[in-house]
């Protein structure tokens, strides 16, 4: 029975990687820079084409940015990958960590054997008022966004709540977008990368008080992939597989209202316990983390709830430097979404890419010495969707 | 006899001075707004219409009445600034308000006499038997064409009568209409803003039809100016009700109570049927109030009241008239514009 | 031209958004806005009521909007809150009819009857609630 289980539950590796630049990309469109990050990853694996045996793409809504849905099949077209299965999944801005999940689940049970994973977005094709309109719709767009709840009016609700009750300043705020910016210069494929004086972030224009618009993630085009196989086929392609030691994820809550308290995303909370139990570590053996920035405020708030920090203390956290590359727990060395760009559905999957960077010690500037164990934990909505991965050496 | 069970009135929150305006046109601020009587006008917020000044008028009324909702069998509201121009705002206020579906309902257009014929016909429905209770609405959020007199004047805000038979705290006594094909005023379909006859809106307008209206009712009743506490008489500024009644030689203290213009504006459908909201927050039972409504085009409804025991206990229930008009905040000229929708380019 | 924008996504949702009808569980006596269509405490066991809120509540928490779509622009800054109401659930409105400035944790609002949105110049104009502060004008001190 023992050695059953273990048959059908296989340990999966990543063994490419790869990465579209991250902006405003005027001259590309959805397919472009989704089918650059794929051959990146095919590339970056040493598979070929022909090892494929399934597509799954991470995306929020190409139909709302784009006009374009069924992407699975357009991946596959575009990539002259054939007949192979290809799909997409949606979770909001979780939706690439989702795409990792399920491919993750696909080799593990043994149904596949390597699969391409992508997230893509490409936002900047719709003017400013149709991209929020299009990001709101993660919330719950019938009780809050059709009662002119924006999307940073979410978080600032959380924001000010977490002032309130845990005295988080706006300067600890502001710090994190900072210090994103300056994890950012070093990111090749960031959107913005140059740093940002703590009063500029300050002084920068308030979109929903108290937050202001250095504090958000951009909007941002962008696609990511990676390549995925069952552990025991892994050392055919790669002499450096990263492996996926847990996958979690929860759910909470559709509207921020409907939450006992907004200061704590349960869904991260759970799916980050699941996950650290999974991999059988603490999260003090953790090296390296991305989490989910849409907005510094959720940087603060996940630092706590996946038990870096104490529940309020997410903001002295950054206050104190455990966050910077050289902290204790580096956390977004890629800029985060704040700084390397927020392509929703792409989003999940740049965390991955991240990670496996640091892990295999590629990340050349921005290296953490000797990390051996990253966390990445990608949010839908306002945290009514939580993906947590935990990858190894 | 039939009366007035109930009563409830909005005015929006916003104004802009005379004075304002006139610094936009290079005008006299000052001297315009004391020859018009009109010192400031309500505005309406940008998420404000006559649908909502309705609802928010309709339920002051049931609250003050102490009814229950869905005794309303008729619902009319009169307004010439109705949000579509076809669909019933009725239908609106009568979900808002929590009416039953056993009701009859239609909007009303008569230029600022609109909500007073309202009244009439809920008067007809009650005293036929063919309803318990009807809700009367005079509303609008009018608009004057930008530098045209009339953006002095014309303002927002709204009244809603329950009429009915039981717990009256106003009887209506009796009412009597004039009615003429006079175009003093007018707005043709699809037009933004109305048009008017200039000074052709006095003598021949509303001074000829207000003062048959009275006359016609007096004569009526076999009474005379003497009998009455309180007069009212539509306001589209506070210069015409003024002079009507030196015309009917109405002591000026009589009329002095209803003058809310002066402080709000012109409300068209709303503006005859606030200022008898303002007399009744302050009249004694057993007082005889006596008004008559205007509207372009032209007509007028006078009616009697007497007021009865039952308003002293119902007072204090919800915000009177002089509640709404001290709750205000000045806007400038810019702000008033981007509100009102003269600035096109913003959809 | 048939534009049916909206049309039917808010006609369905009247009752709850002219008048803040939500429901009442009676196994579990939990107040919920917007309406459940099951209790998520009790499930199959759960026994759901209508029950209109009194629309009386706090504010929770809030943001001053000042960059928002299209149809706001006119508003812009204006306050959107969680409002807790008073039997217990939260909502997300406008607060209206003060000084954004005014606007903190704890103070008391009531409903009040506004105009949400518009589905563009020629559809439909979609009427709700929003809050306002309470005081004697709203009945309320």
């Amino acid at each position: 029975m023992f050695q059953g289980m273990a048959q059908m539950s296989r340990d999966v590796a990543i063994i490419g990687v790869g990465m579209s630049k991250f902006g405003e990309l005027w001259d590309k469109n959805l397919r472009d820079i989704t089918l650059e990050a794929g051959m990146y990853a095919i590339f970056d694996s040493g598979v070929r084409g022909a090892d494929i045996d399934a597509v799954c793409i991470g995306n929020m809504s190409a139909g709302r940015f784009t006009g374009q849905e069924h992407l699975g099949a357009l991946a596959a077209d575009m990539g002259g990958l054939g007949h192979i299965p290809a799909y997409s999944v949606e979770a909001a801005c979780a939706s690439g960590g989702a795409a990792v999940r399920q491919a993750y689940m696909a080799i593990k049970s043994g149904e596949h054997d390597v699969m391409l994973v992508l997230g893509c977005e490409k936002m900047s094709d719709v003017n400013q008022s149709q991209a929020m309109y299009t990001v709101s719709v993660a919330s719950d767009w019938e009780w809050e966004g059709m009662f002119g709840a924006t999307f940073p009016a979410l978080y600032a609700f959380i924001a000010r709540r977490h002032m309130l009750e845990y005295g988080t300043t706006e300067e600890q705020l502001a710090m994190v977008a900072v210090k994103n910016h300056k994890n950012a210069v070093e990111n090749p494929w960031a959107q913005f990368r140059r740093a940002l004086p703590l009063e500029v972030v300050m002084n920068s224009g308030l979109i929903a008080d108290p937050i202001r618009v250095l504090h958000a993630s951009p909007v941002s085009d962008g696609a990511a992939g990676l390549v995925l196989c069952s552990a025991d086929r892994a050392k055919e392609f790669t002499d450096t597989p990263v492996y996926i030691e847990a996958s979690a994820q929860a759910s909470d809550t559709l509207a921020l209202h409907d939450r006992e308290d907004i200061t704590r995303m349960d869904a991260a909370v759970i799916s980050a316990r699941e996950a650290l139990k999974q991999a059988g570590v603490s999260i003090k053996d953790i090296d390296v983390f991305e989490l989910h920035d849409s907005f510094t405020i959720s940087e603060i708030v996940l630092t706590e709830d996946v038990g870096i920090v104490e529940k309020g203390q997410g903001g002295k956290a950054v206050e104190e430097g455990l966050t910077e590359i050289d902290g204790k727990f580096p956390v977004n060395t890629s800029g985060g979404l704040k700084a390397r760009g927020h392509p929703i559905g792409a989003t999940g999957v740049a965390q991955i890419v991240e990670l496996v960077l640091q892990l295999r010690g590629d990340a050349e500037k921005r290296q953490v010495d000797g990390a051996e164990k990253g966390m990445a934990v990608n949010i839908g909505g306002t945290g009514a969707t939580s993906i947590v991965h935990i990858l190894g050496r | 006899m039939v009366g007035i069970v109930g009563y409830g009135v909005y005015i929006p929150r916003y104004r802009i001075k005379t004075e304002e305006i006139a610094r936009v046109w290079g005008e006299d601020g000052e001297k315009l707004a004391r020859g018009l009587g009109v010192f400031e006008k309500s505005v309406p917020g940008p998420d404000e219409d006559v649908a909502t000044i309705s609802v928010e008028a309709a339920r002051n009324a049931v609250k003050y009445a102490r009814i229950d909702p869905r005794d309303i069998g008729a619902i009319y509201v009169g307004s010439e600034s109705h949000p579509y121009a076809v669909k019933p705002t009725g239908t609106i206020v009568a979900e808002a308000i929590e009416c039953s579906t056993d009701i009859t309902c239609a909007d009303y257009e008569f230029a600022c006499k609109a909500g007073t014929a309202a009244i009439q016909t809920c008067m007809g429905l009650v005293e036929s038997g063919m309803i318990k209770l009807g809700l009367a609405i005079g509303a609008d959020t009018a608009q004057g064409r930008p530098g045209d007199a009339l953006e002095y004047s014309a303002a927002a805000g709204g009244a809603a009568y329950i009429i009915g038979k039981e717990n009256v705290v106003a009887t209506i006594e009796a009412t009597a209409s004039f009615t003429t094909d006079t175009p003093d005023f007018w707005r043709r379909e699809g037009e933004d803003f109305p048009s008017h006859g200039a000074r052709f809106t006095g003598e021949p307008a509303y001074f000829r039809h207000v003062g048959a209206a009275t006359r016609l009712l007096l004569d009526k009743t076999d009474t005379t100016i003497a009998d009455y506490d309180y007069f009212v008489f539509h306001m589209p500024n506070g210069k015409f009700p003024v002079s009507m009644g030196r015309q009917l030689k109405i002591p000026k203290e009589k009329l002095e109570d209803s003058l809310v213009v002066r402080q709000i504006g012109n409300t068209y459908s709303g503006s005859s049927m606030i200022g008898l909201a303002r007399v009744l927050d302050r009249a004694e039972p057993g007082q005889k109030i006596f008004m008559t409504s205007y509207g372009s085009g032209a007509g007028s409804d006078a009616f009697v009241f007497r007021v009865e025991d039952a308003i002293l206990e119902r007072r204090g229930e919800v915000p009177t008239v002089d509640d709404y008009i001290a709750r205000k905040t000045y806007i400038d000229y810019s702000t008033y514009a981007k509100y009102r929708r003269k600035i096109k380019a913003l959809a | 031209m048939a534009d049916q924008g909206g049309v039917a996504q808010v006609w369905r949702r009247i009752r709850s958004i002219y008048n803040i009808q939500g429901n009442h569980c009676t196994t579990c006596d939990t107040y919920y806005f917007p309406p459940r269509l099951v209790c998520p405490k009790c499930r199959r066991k759960g026994k759901l009521e209508d029950y209109r809120f009194k629309g009386l509540g706090t504010v929770y928490t809030f943001a001053i909007v000042r960059q928002a779509p299209q149809d706001f622009k006119r508003q812009v800054p204006y306050v959107v809150a969680q409002v807790q109401l008073d039997e217990g659930p939260r909502l997300t409105a406008q607060i209206v009819n003060c000084e954004p400035s005014s606007v903190h944790i704890g103070m008391r609002v009531r409903a009040c009857f506004r105009k949400i949105t518009e589905y563009g110049h020629g559809g439909i104009i979609v009427y709700g609630y929003k809050f306002e502060p309470t005081m004697r004008v709203t009945g309320h001190d």
